[in-house]
């Protein structure tokens, strides 16, 4: 037996200093870790500012202790000025969006994962991959500095819409040296994310083992996969959009900046630009963004129920398919950020047509979830209950979708609460649930030790209820006429709901603190749990033939053959076992449906 | 369904000693790599992983040149500031240059194919030719930024209109690329030297650098009909 070259290549030797081996490791699981870790920081930057933001939409006039000694202008005795409130808020989704859901899902456990999935020993460009992390790192901490200049964060939101976010400090605080320390930022992310999608996507094109044909590749496989090839085109179209800027704003360039604009009483020296511009390069990059976020946590979920209900889904082509066909569509339908922009109305019928479209394939992805659960003894733990969780929140969140979708209807709804609670809910807290999924399951093969079921489990229900009660009222505060993004609720209509806005806000802050238990099960876990086998949920797919956590080179200098798909749950077998391994060249006696 | 009782064992693929090449880095664990440092033993199985890739980040390019062409195009369409300006003559004979380089890479390559086929006297002049490419590739960062003088020189700066701000825009992203051709360029050199230069490495830097060329006739194309 000679199928390998006489001379394979070793993608890198053990790790043999403690920098090599935890800092500016080469070993995508390092990587992966080291991504996770990111995210958990930024995750907790993003609720604290969310914390903020929920105290003062309750009690506007209260002060927060230490706020005043973090912003001494943005928050004067410590009650926050509606500037500082925008930044906040700014700051709050930029850091969620790009740093915490597109880190941990597609970034975190992708480079984790992926590699080991395929049957390899490493991605093909293990140098480009540390410099994808070291400097999505460097973005991120770019980003963060920005609470340290002068005026503080950009307050221009995480769409920066021109020409508030363009034309400098004349704009309000942070829109000068803030703004430009965002738009830059995120060129620093795009090119990190780019090298990533790069790597990702030739592991899954050149270094899958032996027997590994697409069609065996695990779903999450399938779903960091497609999602590389989103982030690739998506962040290619952020990149120019994001250095357009930064001309505006330094190079005295016109390109988003329109004529004759006058801001307290000056006149803007620019013109000619094009405001619309920007949100077609930046909506081009942005809803592909929101699925470069959702699909990950479908493809763990789909991975977590097949694994604790022994039962292959009801039809897995279907469920790859509709991946696919969100990733197409996700570029259709970008136009509907943009109904009340301005742009022609006959453009937006034309947008509206493939954002009801995309429903279909979110439909049949639900629909086989719940279909295929139907009738089975789901193994219930805490990964599972996350992956119930998030196909809850995915449709409560994807329900408003269908009104937003109408441009008549969005017209009403589009600068309200009940978009908030729409994207919060249908890609905000069910990609964390997705996230959270991943974590529960994966975490005994990424540290060697499984986490404490009892406290997943009450971390679970308390955050289930919880974000329900904070952002189902967002639907109704919708309804009701209330406006986003204003820091108080000054206006007749809108006093009665303030109570509201003060129910949510408590369980914000109690949902936050919930996941101090998260936080202590995941630390104390990782030194104090119960060691973990290789095997602890009788998966299928290659991540469980090795030891927890895995040694360096992933399958110890030999490389696996594979036989099956990872579906091959419910079968019956010589051995007793209710499922095959994809390494097993073992065929099932009955219930098999093979390949 | 056929039942194998007992199953039999998993099987495994032995791998060789890596000792050999474990500081090789990438290039796919299929092959590819010289067994002591030689390449004419190579044998080839399966397209190496840079292969694909360079394709994958052709996309990526292509996409953001996309991206910015659509913003020339609307930004055009936004107001009536579009001032045509005469683009600088350099450009020409730059275009020229770049034409050349691709020309001289494959006179390279073919050496080094040669070489690697075992005419050991091919190995001197490949190495020339991949030289003189350099040499061209430079020369056209050159002719880029006598351009950008010869601009100034009438007065025209990033931001004096949306023409000229477009111009400087893409002549400069296109040269950060193709300074990123050099740098593989240099690196294809080194290894040349060494002995460990992988065919798929010399292919993959070969494809970019065309494709650099290709992208610049087309943004040429487009600031001449367009600025």
């Amino acid at each position: 037996m000679h199928e390998v070259s006489a001379a394979p290549a070793a993608h890198h030797g053990p790790p043999t200093t403690f920098i090599r081996k935890h800092v500016f490791s080469t070993d995508h699981k390092v990587i992966g870790i080291q991504y996770y870790h990111l995210a958990l920081v930024a995750v907790v930057i993003g609720m604290v500012l969310s914390w903020l933001m929920r105290i003062h939409l309750g009690w506007t006039n209260a002060a927060i202790p230490g706020l005043q000694a973090i912003s001494p202008n943005g928050a004067p005795g410590g009650v926050m000025t509606p500037e500082y409130y925008l930044q906040l808020m700014t700051m709050h989704a930029t850091i969620m969006v790009f740093f915490v859901l597109t880190t941990a899902p597609f970034a975190a456990f992708g480079n984790y994962f992926l590699p080991i999935q395929t049957g390899a020993e490493d991605m093909p460009f293990p140098h480009f991959n540390m410099m994808s992390f070291w400097v999505t790192l460097t973005g991120f901490l770019v980003l963060v500095s920005a609470f340290f200049v002068s005026d503080g964060p950009p307050l221009a939101g995480w769409t920066s819409y021109a020409p508030l976010s363009a034309i400098g400090k004349a704009a309000g605080p942070g829109q000068g040296a803030g703004q430009v320390i965002w738009a830059t930022a995120l060129a620093i992310f795009c090119v990190g994310q780019l090298l990533g999608a790069l790597n990702f996507i030739s592991t899954v094109l050149d270094m899958r083992c032996k027997g590994m044909t697409l069609s065996r590749l695990p779903v999450t496989a399938w779903a960091w996969f497609i999602t590389s090839c989103m982030g690739l085109t998506a962040f290619a179209v952020l990149m120019p959009a994001c250095i357009l800027l930064i001309l505006d704003h330094v190079a005295g360039t016109s390109f988003f900046i329109p004529s004759g604009l006058v801001i307290n009483d000056q006149l803007i020296p620019h013109s000619g630009g094009s405001t619309l511009l920007w949100q077609h390069l930046f909506w081009f990059f942005g809803h592909p963004e929101v699925y470069i976020a959702i699909v990950p946590g479908m493809g763990i979920v789909t991975h977590v129920l097949m694994t604790n209900m022994r039962r292959p889904m009801l039809s897995m082509k279907a469920i790859l398919y509709s991946f696919w066909a969100l990733a197409f569509l996700s570029y259709m339908v970008y136009g509907h950020h943009m109904f009340v922009s301005g742009m022609n109305p006959f453009s937006s019928l034309v947008f509206s047509f493939p954002t009801l479209m995309i429903t279909i394939p979110s439909t049949i992805l639900v629909l086989i979830w719940i279909g295929s659960l139907y009738g089975t003894k789901l193994r219930i733990n805490t990964a599972s209950l996350f992956a119930l969780g998030f196909i809850s929140m995915f449709v409560s969140g994807g329900v408003s979708g269908f009104f937003l979708a109408q441009p008549s209807i969005d017209i009403m709804l589009h600068a309200t609460y009940f978009v908030v609670g729409h994207f919060h809910m249908v890609m905000g807290v069910a990609a964390m649930f997705g996230i959270f999924s991943g974590t529960y399951f994966w975490f005994p093969k990424m540290y060697g030790r499984m986490m404490d079921e009892t406290l997943g489990k009450i971390h679970f229900w308390l955050t289930f209820v919880g974000t329900y009660c904070i952002f189902m009222p967002f639907h109704y505060l919708g309804w009701a006429g209330n406006v986003r993004r204003y820091a108080a609720f000054t206006d007749d209509y809108l006093k009665p709901l303030i109570p509201l806005h003060q129910f949510i806000s408590v369980a914000a802050l109690i949902t936050g603190a919930v996941q101090l238990i998260f936080i202590y099960n995941f630390i104390n876990s990782r030194f104090r749990g119960a060691p973990a086998t290789a095997n602890p949920w009788e998966g299928t797919s290659l991540e469980w033939i090795m030891p927890s956590p895995p040694p360096w080179n992933n399958f110890g200098g030999k490389d696996p053959v594979v036989y099956h798909d990872a579906e091959q749950y419910g079968v019956k077998t010589a051995s007793g076992a209710d499922y095959i391994m994809q390494n097993s060249p073992e065929q099932a006696v009955s219930g098999a449906d093979g390949d | 369904m056929a039942t194998t009782l007992p199953p039999p064992k998993p099987e495994v693929l032995e791998r060789p000693d890596k000792s050999r090449n474990g500081s090789t880095g990438n290039g796919g664990w299929q092959n590819l790599v010289p067994i002591e440092g030689n390449f004419r033993t190579i044998e080839e199985y399966s397209p190496p992983p840079s292969s694909s890739a360079i394709w994958v980040g052709i996309a990526a390019i292509c996409m953001s040149f996309a991206a910015f062409t659509s913003a020339l195009i609307v930004r055009q369409g936004a107001s009536n500031d579009w001032r045509h300006i005469t683009l600088p003559s350099v450009l020409f004979l730059s275009t020229m240059l770049l034409v050349a380089s691709s020309v001289t890479l494959e006179v390279a390559r073919r050496r080094v194919a040669a070489y690697m086929g075992g005419v050991q006297s091919q190995v001197a002049s490949s190495r020339l030719w991949l030289y003189v490419t350099l040499g061209l590739g430079l020369l056209f960062v050159a002719g880029q930024y006598m351009a950008w003088l010869q601009l100034r020189s009438q007065g025209l700066y990033l931001a004096t209109n949306p023409n000229s701000s477009f111009f400087y825009v893409f002549t400069a992203m296109h040269a950060l690329h193709v300074l990123g051709g050099l740098a593989g360029l240099l690196r294809v050199i080194r290894k040349l030297g060494l002995g460990t230069l992988r065919r798929s490495t010399l292919n993959a830097t070969s494809i970019y650098w065309h494709f650099m060329g290709v992208l610049w006739i087309y943004l040429f194309l487009l600031l001449w009909m367009r600025i």
